[in-house]
């Protein structure tokens, strides 16, 4: 196959991602609860804001992830590239700024730098749109990972009980005692670097909060009237667990994942700056931040490199946890405090 | 007659932190096809266990049942194996609970609930389909197309309760178990509620197992009862009979009062006293505490006389005694 074709086809992934969005969302409005949920959102101001936020970030992901095959470097090129690459420059010009600062001749810039450039010359404010995807990516495959395993060991936990509950709580609570950290830069120097084995590293601690709650939950549902009743009926255990009682779980593990996705992402900055986060040659905060780490000593300083990738991150996770917050409040108006 | 259902010596017990509790210690009854047994008895006597360990529902881990038979249809059911007693749930035996505000599924609409309980069984979808609208018309839904697609908490308690009448009743099961089916609604919709009961028990010719409080409905509807204190059955008796002529003692105080046309609507009285820690019954006769014909015997656990027969006392008075001579 062609490699333009191939790189055309790489653009169904993220329409198909849009589209399954889509149709849950009109699926989960039909229903009352969530139905209600959208509507108590809407109105919420700061809710509001947080999707807006979130909107363009995702926008921009989006962008990062439509592309197609550029013959003369032979590599692809996304719809951000094309908008925002810029040559490479004179290192570490300031933002907006004409000519080079703390030179004895002062040079003429080419281009218009909105956040600067960094040690290389390259475009901060390029390099940090950049870092979306790989913030999207990293937080929504290790979800994809976590998500499932959190609910098929915390609800066989806590709908089975005995033996199966002794052996999981064991497993996790083995885990939890283990420092995270640790544990996930061993795994990414066993697995190496790339956000798939980055993925798998964050996964594997981070199973255990979700997995804790469902099976706490399912404890709760299993001793519930409407359990009682469909066993009345004859309704197996499997069928109660996927069709009963997961449903009724659904609000607490959506707010939950929502809150642990932000997490993710300062996660992965914190892997990266410690050195064993993405690859150099994929866009990373954590990356930008970590080769910021001694320029706020220079003189004069270079704040703009670790400033913008600091804010591009905190602005994600803090419209992460008000979305969070906010969706929790408009499920269940009684769990406000 | 051959019974339908037939309860021997049931005991279903639980592991607690206070030892074991014998919430039900020597249980039997039975029910003729067709027919309704009531049980009456104090809050906390084991009814709703009893009914439970019928459809061997007792709440795990704690419960157990500790030994005796229950034969349905003439075969040993405790025998079967869970997958085995699958097949009898919600198909032969069907079960009405308390509480219609949470014993449906908040999250799923009526129509798939009710639809639910017929395809677990094997009907295909588009037959319990239809025939969901036909059993919510059936159970009196003023709009029944509009509620199969409504939710739970759309609807009011006696609503509810019709839909959960139509669930049990989907598969036009052999006996139904209903424990307190009105307790938890409003005065003005028990008698239509129960009288809907009653009306579908005649319609589909099934037995009955009726747990109440209201001595109004059993003397309307049952046609035997057993009446039951501290985890076993102190006195059966068919209805008239023991509305005419109740022996034991707690019977009598249970009745005391009421002449028998006037009893609609009222609840058991409550005697003077506490009822004995299940955990740890007293060895003699467990009404004694409370028994005002207390005798010396009554340190003694008494028989259950006439066992077998329709007229069952367990006392040591020579007065009980009698009826089953
Ligand atoms: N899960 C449990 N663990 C321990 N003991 C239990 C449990 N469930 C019930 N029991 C015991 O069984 C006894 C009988 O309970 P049951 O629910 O059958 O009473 P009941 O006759 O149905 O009362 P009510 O009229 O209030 O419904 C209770 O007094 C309690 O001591
Ligand atoms: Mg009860």
């Amino acid at each position: 196959m062609s490699p333009t074709l191939l790189h055309l086809l790489y653009n169904l992934s993220p329409l198909a991602l849009i589209g399954v969005a889509v149709v849950i969302f009109l699926r989960a409005r039909q229903t009352p609860l969530w139905g209600e949920a959208f509507r108590r959102l809407a109105r919420n101001p700061s809710a509001r804001v947080a999707m807006a936020v979130i909107g363009i970030y995702a926008t921009i992901g989006i962008a990062d992830s439509v592309g197609w095959y550029d013959a003369t470097t032979q590599e692809r090129r996304t719809v951000i590239d094309a908008i925002f690459e810029r040559k490479p420059e004179r290192t570490y010009s300031a933002p907006l700024a004409e000519m080079t600062t703390g030179e004895a001749k002062p040079q003429k810039i080419r281009e218009k730098h909105i956040l600067g450039t960094d040690s290389i010359g390259a475009d901060v404010f390029y390099r940090t749109l950049k870092g979306v995807r790989t913030a999207f990516q990293i937080g929504g495959m290790t979800v994809l990972i976590v998500t499932p395993l959190a609910l098929l060991l915390g609800l066989t936990a806590g709908y089975y009980g005995k033996w199966r509950d002794d052996v999981i709580t064991y497993i996790y609570t083995v885990l939890s005692s283990v420092p995270g950290i640790l544990l996930q830069i061993a795994m990414v120097l066993v697995l190496g670097k790339g956000i798939i084995q980055i993925c798998l590293a964050l996964g594997i601690t981070r199973w255990v909060g979700l997995c804790r709650m469902v099976r706490g939950e399912t404890i709760k549902h299993r001793e519930r009237e409407y359990v009682r009743s469909a066993k009345a009926l004859g309704v197996t255990d499997m069928v109660i667990l996927v069709r009963h009682i997961l449903p009724n779980l659904l609000p607490v593990v959506i707010i939950s994942t929502t809150l642990g996705f932000s997490n993710l992402v300062l996660s992965e900055a914190i892997l990266s700056y410690l050195g064993v986060g993405v690859p150099d040659n994929v866009g990373s905060w954590g990356n930008m931040i970590d080769a910021a780490r001694d320029e706020l000593a220079r003189d004069p300083v270079i704040w703009w490199n670790l400033t913008a990738a600091t804010g591009a991150i905190t602005g994600l996770a803090l419209s992460l946890n008000l979305f969070g917050d906010a969706l929790r409040d408009a499920v269940d108006p009684r769990l406000r405090s | 007659m051959e019974k339908l259902l037939q309860v021997d010596d049931l005991r279903t017990w639980f592991r607690t932190s206070r030892g074991i509790v014998k919430a039900v210690d020597g249980v039997s009854f039975d029910v003729a096809p067709g027919k309704t047994r009531a049980i009456v008895g104090e809050s906390g006597c084991g009814k709703s266990i009893t009914a439970l360990s019928i459809l061997q529902l007792v709440p795990e881990p704690a419960g157990y049942i500790e030994s005796g038979k229950i034969h349905f249809g003439g075969e040993d059911i405790l025998e079967r194996s869970w997958t085995d007693m699958r097949g009898l749930r919600g198909r032969e035996i069907a079960m009405i609970f308390q509480e219609p505000m949470t014993s449906l599924n908040p999250t799923r609409t009526i129509g798939w609930q009710l639809s639910e309980a017929m395809t677990v069984h094997g009907k295909d979808a588009p037959a319990a389909r239809a025939r969901a609208l036909e059993l919510l018309e059936r159970v009196g839904l003023r709009d029944p197309n509009a509620a199969l697609r409504q939710y739970p908490h759309e609807l009011s308690g006696g609503m509810r309760q019709r839909v959960m009448i139509a669930i049990a009743l989907a598969n036009r099961p052999k006996l139904l178990i209903a424990d307190e089916p009105t307790t938890a609604l409003d005065v003005t919709v028990q008698a239509q509620i129960m009288s809907l009961i009653k009306e579908l028990q005649d319609e589909l010719g099934m037995a009955m197992l009726l747990i109440t409080h209201d001595l109004g409905i059993v003397s309307e509807v049952a046609h035997d009862v057993s009446v039951m204190y501290a985890g076993q059955v102190v006195e059966a008796a068919p209805t008239r009979d023991l509305f005419h002529d109740p022996r034991h003692p707690y019977t009598q105080g249970l009745f005391a009062s009421l002449p028998a046309r006037n009893r609609r609507g009222k609840d058991l009285m409550t005697l003077d006293g506490i009822v004995p820690d299940a955990a740890n019954w007293p060895t003699g006769c467990r009404f004694a505490e409370r028994c005002a014909h207390r005798l010396d015997a009554c340190s003694a656990p008494p028989a259950l006389h006439g066992s077998g027969t329709h007229r069952q006392v367990r006392c040591h008075l020579p007065s009980a005694m009698e009826v089953t001579k």
